[in-house]
């Protein structure tokens, strides 16, 4: 009873926390930025704990109220979920101390504190439910916070891109919706574990798998269901920008994946996987070229998020490769959701140093005035490209191993020319920063934010140090058979 | 021996890596303090290297710091005595640009963002000196990519844009490589430290494919940065930038790089014996002779000075593939002794590039008409480094080529002589003209401007300070040669010979 009532407990307030925060802010959002402060750094330490249990004591399942599957409802926090709870908590530490520099003190700018919270709650709940339903429930609670925080810098362009991700989530969410009701008629239960445990291959799973997995696809922007993506990340405000690129679409993506890892383990035959694992190298080439051709700078990092999306689908490929071979794509995510949040953030200090004029041209004068948010934006590009000394080079680095020692060397070709093109782009944009002529300050932007988007820039760095530990800890995930 | 502490070398990493963070975040107006950075940061590096240097020498110690960056790789820092040779190298010329780069850009804008850049050079150029395994020299040799980037544009001018995505595309073509090969060989044989005669042995011939495979990719990769003949276009563009950084990196610092990493993976990689077994060195040597060749003749048909040094350095880098793909000791020593023979010579011919365009605007080689009266003590200079260059004896550059031609010798391969003499001819064939003209010839024009005239000196002191100084110690090289600190006594230890092995007559005449 103790080890499972100490995972409860971090699983438990890893829910709690964020949702009582959400709430307090919700109804006083004048104190919204203080409960969000406070709640940030308890979620992270939270976090922390979480994943020190499990980094101890192994993988651990616990059922709320004492009831085991199927009739109670079961929380999973192994090493991918702890790993997951950990990249969120600490893109939102950063996006939230980004954030007081950045929400306006008063006016209704105010509830993106208690939207963020929820947003982070029901993320957390994502990365820990164990069963398919509850996770269809997250999915929701996600969408419904992100479309409100595209919509919140309340423009034209903004309400119409949030609709459309609403719409676009909505469906993704209905496809998977059906295949959970499919899975449930062929089995009776929805608990990952048990789902995993009897498994199958009929006609029914392979409908369950294909609609779970097209919504997932649409929810994660994989190519070429992306194209609600650029115009809502690039209409967001930038701390909203950062948390959906950076998190929520990893959260379909960690969805599929364990899908895939359990309830349709059976089915993961190699042409699906290739399948899978071919469309994120178009999406990588697509996004990538889409990005070179971007004039403007907020849509640049939007497409590359396209992209670099296209490279957590390796996972599929590489669940052949043998026990861990995805573990490689899940070290990424840490990788590129740093580096994203960092991009998003500079980018706004940027645009709104230019007087939210972001078109690259002139953001180049504002970057070259700028040293601290232009050294975030060149270590935070080169960390998305896989340069040294950086977290992405690390992640690069294992994604190179895998596909060479699971012998698919052309994945390999893929990864090091996508790198190549993610190259052209980042340079492309740091480029201008050195053209001759004074620099434009322009209008002031708190130095509080420029000072986090550095630091962020610098755990870039920091967490290329962190490859083994990093990797043990994704390891600690039980893959097969039921529950861990 | 026992390892000693391997915190001198991080030690030596954060003189140059600590004053360049720094510096990014001084005012433009605070001169002394940045050049206290400076200077501090490149006078402590030499003095940790020379520590080395004599724990190396004298009491065989040997120095190595690790920290764990993935599950069997690791980031190592090694010194050895071939870490060491690159490392004085770097130190020693750092210390000298840092001088020089100083009165260069005397009243220039932005300093503040051109020293940050250029000691993250150094630090990235001493990191691939003591990288003590693949993957540390990689991640050294693409941060050398990512800081020397912004010096190529430094200027602004569209041509310089023009030269920095020329250098980035094929310096992350490279590296991409290199990354790619390097993976593949930690697949195959693990992260390995180097050691002499390589780790790979035991692989051939069952992964024989694989082996030459991967010593293509290699070659391929640091072969950028050394300007190896089908991936050498960079270089020349490159010479955009301001003087110092042609100089320090263009001459010495990036194409070194490429050349060490050679070095490394034939040697301490591979291993020689494995090498010639797998039929590689051959081919590599005829690509070292095509460049030697190509570069000469480009160096020859170009009139602008920077742009004919630029292809001399394509050329003569190719010396130290040439020596290594001989195959046996005396050429690897001719080969080596090369990396930091033409190291010396070519910064004194940049150096004095820089001067004659700082103070007098020339350019191009036709402009040095008469320039010797104006400035002699430069012409000097570039007069000793240029028959250097082309092998006459006291100067370095006459060792280089005499080792060489040992070891074509001792590896039965005496044609390589010719191939050198040929060079040779070449060297003189676009080194002497200009420095004829220059002693004995009148200017045909009035030079563009006219600075420093009336002064004592004929140039900015700081300026003309290291440019005599990097001549005297390219003609100190070549004069002391087989004193044990000199480059051909470090490099006869690093091979474990006596200096002078095979050239008795030639040694004890040019003994101190």
């Amino acid at each position: 009873m103790e080890g499972m009532s100490d995972g409860l407990t971090w699983a438990a307030w890893l829910l709690i926390v964020p949702l009582a925060g959400a709430l307090l802010a919700g109804v006083w959002p004048r104190a919204g930025r203080w409960i969000a402060l406070a709640t940030s750094v308890l979620v992270a330490l939270l976090a922390l704990g979480a994943a020190a249990q499990v980094w101890t004591q192994g993988p651990q399942v616990v059922s709320l109220g004492g009831w085991v599957p199927p009739l109670g409802i079961g929380l999973r926090l192994d090493g991918l979920a702890a790993f997951m709870l950990l990249v969120a908590a600490l893109v939102g530490l950063f996006v939230g101390g980004y954030s007081l520099g950045y929400i306006p003190r008063d006016g209704h700018g105010e509830r993106f504190w208690a939207l963020w919270l929820w947003l982070w709650a029901a993320l957390n709940a994502l990365f820990l439910s164990g069963d398919v339903f509850n996770l269809y429930v997250t999915l929701e609670l996600v969408v419904l916070a992100s479309t409100a925080l595209v919509a919140l810098s309340g423009g034209a362009a903004a309400l119409l891109a949030a609709m459309r991700y609403l719409m676009v989530g909505l469906l993704g969410s209905m496809a998977y919706l059906m295949g959970v009701a499919l899975l449930y008629t062929q089995h009776g239960v929805l608990d990952l574990g048990l789902l995993a445990q009897r498994g199958g291959e009929g006609t029914a799973m392979m409908l369950a798998a294909t609609l779970m997995s097209v919504g997932l696809m649409a929810k994660a922007a994989l190519f070429p269901l992306h194209v609600w993506l650029p115009p809502a990340h690039g209409s967001a405000p930038a701390p909203a920008s950062a948390l959906l690129s950076a998190l929520v679409v990893k959260g379909a993506f960690y969805i599929l994946l364990r899908l895939w890892l359990t309830v349709f383990q059976d089915l993961a035959h190699p042409g699906v996987m290739q399948l899978l694992g071919g469309m994120g190298m178009l999406a990588v080439f697509w996004g990538g070229f889409m990005s070179l051709s971007a004039d403007r700078l907020k849509p640049l990092v939007a497409y590359s998020t396209v992209a670099q999306v296209g490279y957590l689908f390796l996972a599929f490929p590489f669940l052949l490769a043998g026990p861990g071979g995805w573990h490689a794509a899940v070290f990424l995510v840490a990788a590129h959701a740093t580096a994203k949040a960092c991009l998003f953030m500079a980018a706004g200090n940027l645009q709104e140093a230019n007087g939210g004029d972001d078109r690259l041209a002139s953001v180049a004068e504002v970057m070259r005035a700028r040293p601290l948010t232009s050294f975030a934006l060149g270590i935070a590009g080169a960390s998305l490209v896989g340069l040294p000394f950086t977290v992405g080079f690390v992640a690069k680095w294992i994604l190179l191993q895998t596909a060479i020692t699971s012998g698919a060397a052309f994945w390999a070709v893929g990864v090091v020319a996508g790198g190549l093109l993610t190259g052209a782009y980042v340079f492309r944009l740091l480029g201008p920063a050195f053209r001759p002529g004074p620099g434009r300050s322009g209008r002031p932007v708190p130095v509080l934010r420029e000072g986090v988007t550095l630091a962020l820039a610098l755990v870039c760095v920091l967490l290329g140090f962190a490859g083994s530990a990093g990797l043990r800890l994704i390891a600690a995930t039980p893959v097969a058979g039921p529950g861990g | 021996m026992e390892a000693q502490g391997g915190y001198m070398l991080v030690a030596i990493l954060l003189t140059s890596l600590a004053p360049g963070v720094t510096i990014f975040f001084l005012r433009e107006e605070q001169f002394a303090l940045r050049t206290f950075l400076n200077m501090a940061g490149a006078v402590f590096k030499v003095v940790l290297v020379v520590a080395l240097l004599v724990g190396v020498y004298r009491e065989g110690y040997t120095y190595r710091f690790s920290v764990t960056l993935l599950p069997g790789i690791d980031l190592v820092l090694a010194a050895d005595a071939l870490s060491l040779l690159f490392a004085s190298l770097s130190a020693t010329l750092w210390l000298v640009t840092t001088v020089y780069a100083i009165g260069y850009l005397e009243g220039s804008p932005r300093r503040s963002r051109f020293f940050g850049f250029f000691s993250l050079c150094v630090s990235a150029t001493v990191g691939i000196a003591f990288s003590g395994n693949l993957v540390t020299m990689l991640i050294f040799y693409e941060m050398l990519t990512l800081a020397t980037w912004p010096l190529v544009l430094h200027r602004g001018t569209p041509e310089s844009f023009r030269a920095g995505r020329i250098y980035l595309a094929y310096t992350l073509f490279g590296g991409s490589v290199l990354l790619a090969a390097v993976v593949w060989l930690t697949v195959l044989a693990g992260s390995r430290d180097f050691t002499a005669d390589g780790y790979l042995s035991a692989l051939y011939p069952e992964h024989g494919t694989a082996l030459t495979a991967l010593f293509v990719l290699l070659i391929a990769g640091f072969g950028v940065k050394a300007a190896l003949l089908p991936l050498h276009s960079w270089l020349p563009r490159a010479m955009v930038a301001p003087a110092p950084v042609s100089a320090l990196l263009h001459a010495v610092a990036v194409v070194k790089a490429g050349a060490f990493g050679i070095v490394r993976v034939v040697h301490d990689v591979y291993g020689i014996p494995l090498a010639v077994e797998m039929g590689v060195m051959r081919p590599l040597m005829w690509l070292a002779i095509a460049t030697i060749v190509y570069g000469s003749v480009r160096a020859l048909f170009s009139q602008d000075l920077k742009r004919r040094l630029a292809f001399s350095t394509v050329s003569q880098v190719s010396y130290i593939v040439l020596g290594v793909s001989l195959a046996g000791p005396l050429g690897a020593m001719g080969g080596l002794v090369h990396l930091v023979h033409q190291g010396v010579m070519k910064i004194t011919l940049f150096f004095c590039a820089g001067n004659f365009a700082e103070t007098l605007g020339i350019h191009r080689t036709g402009e040095m008409g008469g320039v010797g009266r104006r400035m002699p003590w430069t012409l000097a200079a570039f007069t000793l480094a240029g028959l250097g260059m082309i092998g006459v004896p006291p100067m370095a550059g006459f060792i280089t080529k005499w080792y060489l031609g040992l070891g074509a010798l001792e590896s039965g391969q005496g044609w390589v002589i010719a191939v050198l003499v040929i060079s040779s001819l070449l060297n003189a064939a676009y080194f002497l003209p200009p420095i004829l003209i220059g002693w004995f010839g009148c200017p045909a024009a009035p030079w563009d401007r006219e600075r420093f005239r009336g002064h004592r000196l004929e140039t900015h002191w700081m300026l003309l300070l290291p440019t005599l100084m990097v001549a005297l110690l390219a003609l100190g090289m070549g004069l002391l040669a087989s004193a044990p600190y000199s480059p051909l006594g470090w490099v006869s230890f690093i091979f474990g010979v006596a200096p002078g092995h095979g050239s008795e007559g030639f040694a004890g005449g040019a003994g101190p």
